[in-house]
């Protein structure tokens, strides 16, 4: 603020709110860039807001899967969870679930502004084109938490605690996870130009990484090609640490530990938390990168 | 404006760039085989209003997208504001505002939230944002719909939304392409009443390009554009004065006698069209008189006409506008076709 202030910003005799309220657009600066970020980041909260059925319809496939199949085939699953409700186990993947569908939705209102128009609005204006796709980034992670708030919200309906400390920790998890599906998407909707290719690429990743990620099974014994595609998958490594905070939080035997939640290893070494998460953050700044290289290189 | 002064050559550059609001020397344009701007030069005084006329497809919304910097240059250069589009592309953008053909609203959002939304990104000072739109939203009647949705928003509402944000950070030079179309006549009329109360009340530059020729008119000077080139570059009257003639229409009993009358007293060429026999003369209004005098063949009615725009088009192209537009046509998907790809 204090920049702004000193510098001449009106010209001479242009104040007062008639006849011109003349401004002067000041050269590129960190704090432009800021604002810039601030006012996307604003815009994505702003049209969630307003989007109330977007809501309503993305928290559907995270109830389907939690109370749908979780109830139904916990009938099946009984002998193998080791007296642990299925519906607690495939929790910390369906807000895993409820995450990615948020974050890729956000990501694909960027198709949607250039088929509308309005990514020409910011395109043109004189703000590096990395301020913008943090903005998006920043406001489709935000929103993608909100959602995963909700459904953190029915953690009590499953058996999970309300802990401060577990609520505290899956928040962070799912800030990073819904950072980097944002700056996927992002990445992604910077080379597709029609809002059905989006859908359709979206589809075609977004289910296997939410099957092969262990959402709805647990990562030891798998066939090898099973388990090779597991550790490929970048949701993996967001699901496993989740999955490890809740049962951190509850009450079950050693044996029901060591079924549902084996962790996820290489090559026989545990992965540590802190590493999976280091994972998924890795992987959200090369997306990032990506996509700030791909919307600089644009005119 | 230190950006500008890196040497001699360069100090006399900026020099005579800052005469002019923008400045293009041999700006060409080609994707792939097709060349849509084929080294134009002109220069657009400070304040002036200036206008692109041609049909769709001639090369003047390519123009207007390498000026405003979204589009490389192929070679040549310009200068707006004072700013190379090449070299000082944020600079420039600092100084233009811009309204495109295609709306770029976000219709979610309020008129002030995209007005808003513009100020943060162009990092119009926090003091001035609001006094600034309520200027500008005031000045295109729609500071009262502020709080509205612009999905509610009309076209002619949406563009003038667009322009007063356009507006938003004062810029020197305002680009509209096409600011009318697809507009119906009466917004049509207003858009051109708040472009020239903005000329009046703000010191600033338009440029604008149209294929309508009877906006064309409200431009100080006119570049005629076709095929990629400029044909012709003056002001309207100029550009009807170059014509040379009056078009004198007139009905007779017997058109052939009249044409081989006219040919033969006055040594001109007339010709019959849609049933009447037209024919053009420097001083119309002159002739008349002689006309009647010496034709000897019975005159039922008379018409003189000043040449249009039309007209000028007509005979600076050859064609007429629209023939010129569906003939452009292909060209235009040609030319769509090779932007996309090399998109």
């Amino acid at each position: 603020m204090a920049a702004s202030t000193s510098t001449e910003t009106v010209r001479p005799g242009a104040r007062g709110p008639l006849p011109v309220a003349a401004v002067h657009v000041p050269a590129s600066s960190l704090r432009g860039d800021l604002r810039a970020i601030k006012i996307v980041w604003k815009r994505e909260l702003i049209r969630f807001s307003k989007d109330k059925l977007r809501m309503i319809t993305s928290l559907v496939q995270p109830f389907l899967f939690l109370f749908v199949l979780g109830t139904g085939l916990s009938r099946l699953a009984s002998a193998g969870t080791h007296g642990v409700d299925l519906r607690t186990f495939v929790y910390p993947g369906v807000l895993c679930m409820a995450v990615l569908f948020t974050a890729m939705f956000s990501a694909a209102s960027l198709v949607w502004d250039r088929e509308f128009g309005f990514l020409r609005e910011m395109m043109v204006a004189p703000v590096r084109r990395s301020s913008l796709v943090l903005g998006k980034c920043f406001g489709g992670a935000t929103v993608a938490c909100f959602q995963g708030i909700i459904v953190l919200c029915l953690a009590g309906l499953v058996g999970v605690p309300y802990a401060p400390v577990l609520i505290l920790e899956i928040f962070v998890l799912q800030l990073i996870l819904a950072f980097t599906i944002t700056a996927f998407g992002v990445m992604v909707a910077a080379r597709i130009k029609q809002i059905q290719s989006f859908m359709a690429v979206t589809q075609m990743v977004m289910m296997p990484m939410y099957f092969l990620s262990g959402a709805i099974f647990p990562v030891s014994g798998l066939p090898q090609w099973l388990t090779i595609l597991n550790r490929l998958d970048p949701m993996t490594y967001a699901v496993d640490p989740m999955r490890r905070l809740v049962f951190n939080h509850l009450r079950i035997s050693a044996a029901a530990r060591r079924a549902l939640d084996p962790g996820v290893t290489w090559w026989g070494w545990h992965v540590p938390t802190l590493l999976e998460a280091g994972v998924v953050a890795a992987i959200g700044m090369v997306c990032l990168g990506v996509a700030i290289v791909e919307f600089s290189g644009r005119e | 404006m230190n950006e500008q002064a890196t040497g001699g050559g360069a100090v006399a550059l900026a020099t005579s760039a800052a005469a002019a609001s923008i400045s293009v020397h041999g700006l060409t344009k080609r994707y792939g085989e097709v060349e849509a701007v084929r080294g134009i030069d002109f220069e657009v005084a400070p304040g002036e209003i200036f206008g692109f006329l041609g049909p769709n497809g001639a090369g003047k919304s390519t123009t207007i997208s390498m000026l405003c910097t979204l589009v490389k240059p192929s070679s040549g250069s310009a200068t707006v504001a004072g700013f190379d589009v090449n070299r000082q592309r944020d600079a420039v953008r600092r100084n233009i505002g811009l309204v495109f053909q295609d709306t770029t609203l976000d219709t979610y959002l309020t008129a002030e939230q995209n007005m808003r939304l513009h100020a943060e990104l162009y990092g119009v000072e926090r003091d001035l944002v609001e006094p600034r739109m309520r200027q500008v939203l005031e000045m295109v009647g729609l500071w009262d719909r502020r709080h509205s949705a612009v999905a509610t928003f009309s076209g002619g509402m949406k563009r003038r939304l667009e322009i007063a944000r356009g507006l938003m950070h004062s810029p020197r030079v305002l680009f509209l392409d096409e600011p009318t179309v697809g507009l119906d006549p009466q917004t049509r009329s207003s858009i051109w009443t708040y472009i020239q109360e903005l000329k009046a009340a703000e010191d600033i530059t338009i440029f604008l390009t149209t294929h309508y020729m009877d906006e064309a008119e409200y431009c100080q000077r006119i570049a005629i554009m076709d095929k990629g080139v400029i044909v012709v570059l003056d002001t309207p009257d100029a550009l009807k004065a170059s014509v040379g003639h009056d078009r004198v229409t007139l009905e007779t009993d017997d058109d052939n006698a009249a044409i081989a009358a006219i040919a033969e007293h006055f040594q001109i060429t007339a010709q019959v069209s849609q049933g009447a026999v037209i024919f053009g003369v420097a001083s119309g209004e002159h002739f008349v008189p002689r006309l009647f005098a010496e034709l000897g063949v019975p005159i039922r009615s008379v018409s003189v006409a000043r040449p249009s725009l039309d007209d000028v088009f007509m005979s600076y192209t050859g064609t007429t506008i629209r023939d010129a537009e569906a003939s452009a046509s292909e060209q235009r998907r040609a030319a769509t076709a090779a932007f996309r790809r090399s998109r």
